[in-house]
Parts: structure tokens; sequence; C-alpha cells
């Protein structure tokens, strides 16, 4: 929240002049019969995307040239508002000219990208990216439908955020090589989530398969599981400055009761861990003397030098002993 | 030729308003609080305004009626001081509310919740409208409060007041009506029915935005939300708006004499808009127009997309509004069409046109001719309204997703 965010944002001003005109004045809007592709001794496939229960809903038509594939002729019918009218005029352009096999590699972010005025403006507010979504997701089902395959088959990845086109395999890996906790940081490093905001969490514009925040989630999970399996394995190898905790005291304990605690029990006395503590220089270990070493004037001195010499040379030259 | 047809959301100053607000910017300016006579100079028209208002409510002299900056501020103030009072300082733990009141009691409501309190939202039947017998059946011996709007800003459809005042003094339980949709558009007598507070607002009424008022029954107990210099008998502080004050006074007054008659106007021209606009095969209109503010209509077009209707009306200078997909920043369905059981795709189409005083009969034929030529544009262009069908294994499911 800033100055600029005092006032609420004018929408319709934010279209750019394509938008405005496509919208005002589609130039592809109309079917395409049967008899008319058939006349011509081409295929017609029509596919719909969306339900007036969602707010928006397109019509696809693309006359084909059987002998090519070549989509001779296409057309739009839509129910939305007017990003989406524009946003399927623009598509059904983009797809005249073009084989099924080079119209099935339009996405929405090409769609977004043809109705801007200048090639840095976005074309339309942040909200009103998925608006695009729709002409992409309808030339998917129009390709299935000609080859006889499944619209998802086009799909080579799982696109979490559709608005921006960011991959499943793309946050995960962000999110881990980044170490990123939160899904603002998701949304500067990637931008997804950053227009419709749907796919952060459930309850948005629409229903999605998969969430920032379950992503992100499971994916701090199996960092974390991981981080914990080095460490076990760090454990297994003796490599003590990369052990948990628990995996460092039972290694300091296994070495006083291997070294130590003889000696200090033939003098009537004990001493026992507290604490590990560890900074970028120093892994300090605290301790407590118990029963005569409590006290006793070597027990700052000589004695503690040999406990302190023992775990440095079984477990890590960077350990401090301090007594407490 | 430009068509305002959005006067639920705000309404033009009425030109009288303005002039009788003049003098109190760089005339008569002083503090009403000061005791010397640039301040005391505004107490009669203070005065008179306070007597305005009392009068177009039929407010008895033992109420209050406390100017606010807005309705907003009234709706905050009754909710989150009964909360303070009856619930943090109290033994009460529930509020009962409906499912279609306006974002200033609902997101009060869940602020509340967050605090502890439990909130019911009633639902409304296929009018739009909470029935009584609803609001009794939710009332618990430990409900604070019950706030129902009076008229809906989005259906203009009319809640039973008096009906639910009566439950509410019978249960004991304090009663809080959002009026801002029905003070200055259909007749409000306070001394007629039992309500302890309500909210109105002044722009609603063609007076100017950043005044409103809370009435307060009898000059009950409610802390304060705003502390200070104990401005208006120490119930809401702050330096008196002394031009807003005035023209709150002169915009109700003009309001509400011979309201009757006004609305009866405002009636016959909203009725014929209505009637051409039903007219247009597959449009539906919601909540019988009996038992409507006489300037609302809340018209789903079949087929036609609500922004995209704006959009059109827009183009022909046409303002209008709708709650529904991709118009509001949240980019959700209307709520109150939901609310209603309307089906989910009305929902994303509906319109409402809402008329005032000084919409013109010219003005109607225009809404009328656009209306009709954007319904027809759109439709030509509308998916819902196209012939060939999709090739087999081409049709979509209801609301399907995205592909994953």
């Amino acid at each position: 929240m800033a100055k600029a965010d005092m006032l609420g944002e004018s929408l319709w001003d934010a279209y750019s002049n394509k938008v405005t005109t496509l919208m005002n004045n589609p130039q592809h809007q109309g079917e395409i019969s049967e008899a008319e592709a058939e006349s011509r001794g081409n295929q017609l496939i029509v596919a719909d995307f969306g339900a007036e229960s969602c707010g928006d809903a397109v019509r696809l038509y693309w006359e084909i040239d059987p002998s090519n594939d070549m989509i001779v002729n296409s057309k739009f019918k839509s129910f939305g508002c007017g990003t989406a009218i524009a946003s399927s005029d623009i598509m059904t352009e983009l797809c005249i000219g073009k084989t099924v096999d080079q119209a099935v590699k339009i996405t929405n972010i090409d769609v977004e990208f043809a109705l801007r005025d200048d090639p840095d403006t976005p074309a339309v507010p942040p909200q009103k990216m998925h608006c695009s979504v729709m002409a992409y997701d309808v030339i998917k089902k129009a390709a299935g439908l000609y080859k006889g395959v499944d619209a998802e088959s086009f799909e080579e990845e799982i696109i979490v955020c559709e608005c921006a086109r960011v991959s499943l395999s793309t946050l995960r890996e962000v999110i881990r090589l980044n170490d990123l906790t939160t899904i603002e940081q998701i949304t500067d490093y990637t931008k997804a989530g950053g227009f419709c905001k749907s796919c952060i969490r459930p309850g948005g514009h629409e229903e999605r398969e998969w969430y920032l925040v379950d992503i992100l989630r499971d994916t701090r999970k199996e960092m974390d599981e991981e981080k914990m399996k080095a460490a076990a394995d760090a454990g297994a190898t003796g490599d003590f400055a990369n052990m948990t905790l628990v995996q460092q005291i039972k290694a300091v304990d296994a070495v006083i009761d291997e070294s130590v605690r003889q000696f200090l029990i033939m003098d009537g006395g004990d001493m026992e861990v507290i604490d590990i503590k560890k900074s970028d220089e120093y892994i300090d270990i605290y301790i407590r003397y118990l029963g005569a070493c409590n006290g006793c004037a070597s027990s700052a001195t000589g004695t503690l030098y040999a406990i302190e010499s023992t775990l440095k040379e079984k477990l890590s030259k960077n350990i401090r002993v301090l007594p407490i | 030729m430009q068509v305002y047809l959005d006067n639920n959301a705000t309404t033009m100053v009425d030109p009288l308003v303005v002039e009788a607000m003049l003098p109190y910017f760089s005339e008569q300016y002083g503090n009403p609080n000061s005791l010397h006579k640039f301040g005391t100079s505004s107490h009669p028209a203070l005065a008179k305004a306070i007597d305005q208002v009392y009068t177009a409510l039929n407010a008895s002299d033992s109420d209050d009626i406390v100017f606010t900056s807005c309705a907003t501020e009234s709706n905050n103030w009754v909710l989150q001081s009964i909360f303070v009072d009856m619930v943090l300082n109290g033994d009460k733990n529930h509020m009962v509310t409906t499912e279609v009141e306006h974002p200033s009691i609902l997101a009060t409501c869940r602020f509340l919740e967050e605090q502890g309190v439990k909130i019911t939202y009633l639902p409304v039947n296929d009018q739009g409208v909470v029935e009584a017998h609803t609001v009794r059946s939710f009332i618990t011996d430990k409900t604070a409060l019950v706030s129902v709007m009076w008229a809906s800003n989005e259906t203009g459809m009319i809640f039973p007041i008096k009906e639910i005042g009566e439950i509410c003094k019978e249960k004991g339980v304090l009663f809080h009506s959002d009026g801002v949709q029905a003070i200055g558009k259909i007749p409000v007598d306070l001394q007629s029915l039992h309500v302890d507070f309500v909210s109105m607002s002044a722009h609603k009424f063609h007076g100017p935005k950043g005044i409103g008022a809370l009435y307060i029954r009898n000059s009950q107990k409610l802390t304060p939300l705003l502390h200070g210099g104990e401005h208006m008998g120490g119930r809401r502080s702050g330096t008196l708006n002394v031009p807003y004050i005035v023209g709150m006074g002169k915009a109700i007054e003009l309001a509400t004499t011979n309201i009757e008659e006004t609305a009866a106007k405002i009636r016959k021209k909203r009725d014929r808009l209505e009637d051409a606009i039903m007219q247009i095969s597959d449009t539906m209109i919601v909540g019988n127009r009996e038992n409507r503010t006489p300037n609302t209509i809340l018209v789903s077009v079949k087929g036609v997309e609500g922004e995209s209707m704006l959009w059109d009306l827009n183009k022909g200078e046409i303002g209008a509004s709708t709650g529904s997909a991709c118009a509001s920043e949240e980019l959700e369905a209307n709520t109150v069409m939901l609310a209603i059981g309307a089906d989910n795709e009305l929902a994303h189409t509906g319109i409402r046109l809402s008329l005032s005083r000084f919409t013109t009969d010219a003005e109607i034929d225009y809404a009328i001719s656009h209306f009709q030529n954007a319904v027809k544009r759109l439709r030509s262009i509308s998916s819902s309204y196209a012939t060939q069908q999709p090739t087999k294994g081409g049709e979509a499911k209801d609301c399907e997703l995205h592909h994953p």
C-alpha cells in the first residue's frame, strides 16, 4: 500500500486501444456452418470452453483443409466481458493460416501480447489476464477434437498459474534455489499468483488443481526432510558439524562415556552435557560438573583442557567446552 | 444525451442543496463550539438542519440523531459499540444479520467474528428478502443485536422492518437497520415502528457525500466510536461539518416532502423502463415491483455478461451498475443473485438500473433504445445464442477446470 493505491484503478482505462477497438467491433465474430465448410471440401471443428455459470464462455470454429491441416478460416462466439471478447477475436486471428500443430503452440501470453498497443505495456490489468487463458484452453480443445486425442496431451507440463504460465516444476525449483518462504516471494520471483490470483489458494475466481500455498508447504516440507536426511547421513559418517542437535549430543555423550567420565568418577565427580550452540566459527558445548568436580580447582583448567582436547580430536576442531 | 441510472450508488447533489451549503464555507466558517459570534452564527442553520432530519423521519424529541461522516461509520459504530457494551462488558455473544447486507455491515461482522462474536447470516427468499419468522427463529438469549437492511441496494426490495422490530422488542433484543437505500426513496416513520438504530447517508438522497447520520432511539446507551471533544452531546466527537449538515438537512427535506407523490412519478418512469426491458426475450427481473423501492430494477439478460452490458451502455453514455463477474475487483458473481437462489448463470448477467427524481421521460426513452441495441449486439456475439453446435466431444461442462 502506498500513494498509488489510495485511489482504486479505473479498470477500463487500463485496457489497450486494441482491446477497446476489438470489443467495440470484433473482426472474427460469427459462425461457420457444417455445410459451408463441406462445400469448400474442408472439415469444421467447433469447440466450447467455459460456461455462462462461470462468468465467461467461448465457442471456437476452425475450418481446416484436411490435405495439409491448415486452419483456413476461424470464427468465435463469446459470452464474457470486453477483454474476453477481444481475446477471443485476436485468438481467431492468430489461428488463421496456421496448421493445427502450429496453432496449439499459441499460449495466452501470445494472445495478451497481440492485444498490446506497445510491447512494454500490458493490454489488460492483472485481474483480467485470466480472460486470455480461455483462448489458450479452447485452442487445445479444438486441436484435440481434430486429432482425436485428449486436449491435455498437448500440455507438456503442469501449469499452476495460467495467467503467467508458470509450471509446477519451475515453481518447485525456484522455491528450492532461492529458499523462498512466502507466496509474495514466489510472485516476485515468478509472477505466479500476480494476476487473477486463483492459483494462490482455494476460494478464488476459479477452482484449480494445484495451489501455490500447497506447493510452497509441500516443497518446504521436502526441503526440511532432505535437510534431516543429510544430517542423519552426517551422523553416520561422523560429520559432526552437520549433525542434528540430537545427534551431536549423542556423539558428545559417547566420547565422554568412552574417554572422559571414568577419570572424573575415579576422583568422585562427574559431568553432564547441558546444551550445544553453533556459531559461524565455533561449536560451543556447555557442560556442568557434578559431585567432587563441582568447585574443584582443576575443573576450570587442566580437566577442562583435557575434556576439550578429547572432544576436538574425536569430533571437530571447532569445539569449545564451556562449564556453567 | 447522458443518462445516469446509477442512483443507488450515489446521486447528483440537488442545486438547491448546494445553494443552502455555500454560505457555510467562506462566509460563516466559525467553529460552532466557539463562544464568539463567528462560531455561534451557524447555530440557527444547524438547528434547522436537525429539525429537518427529525421531521423527515418523524423521530421523537427524546431520540438522538447523530451526524456522522457516512453510513459506513454509522454501521461500524453500532456493531462495534454493541460488541463493546454487550459482549466485552456484558453476557451476550451473538448477533444476527443477513447474507445480503452492505459490505460495511458484512466486513464489520467478519471483524467481530475474529474477536469471538458469533454471527448468524440469515438467508433471503426468492424475492431477495429476509422473512420475519426467520429472524425470530435465530434469536437466542445470547443475542445482543439484530441488524437487517431496510431496503436492498442491489434489488431495491424492501424488508419487513415493522415485523422484525416487533419480534426484537418482544424478545428484548436490540434492532439496527441500515436505512441507506430506504430513506429518501420510501416513507420512513420512526414512530410507527420499533427500531433502535438506523443508519443513513445524505449522498443517496441528493445530498453531499461525506455526511451521514445514526438514529438512536430514546437516546439509549451506545459507547462512542470516535472519542474526542465531546461534540454532539458527547456521542460523536469531531468538529461539526457545518455546510454538510446544513446540506443533509436541506436534502432530506426536499426528498421527503410529498414523498408519495415524488415516488409515484419515479415509479411510473421506472415501470415504463422495466416493461420495455421485459419485452426483450429471456430477461428476468428480480423481486416483485410492488415491494421494491420505486427507483430500482435488477434485471438479468440471458447470454449477455454484465460487464460487457455496462460497457455498451457506457458507450451510449448511460451509467448503470452490476455486482457481477469482471466488473468488481473480486471478479465474483453477483452475491445477491446467488443469495436469492438464482441460477449461477443469471448471477453473471445482472444489470442494476436505478432512477432518481431528476430522471426524465426523454432519458428513459433513450435508455430503452440503447438497452435494446446493446442486448442485440452482445447477443449477436454471444456463444449462448450460437446455432452451430460443437463437434461431438467439444461441449463444455459447467464451470470446468482450466486444464491442470
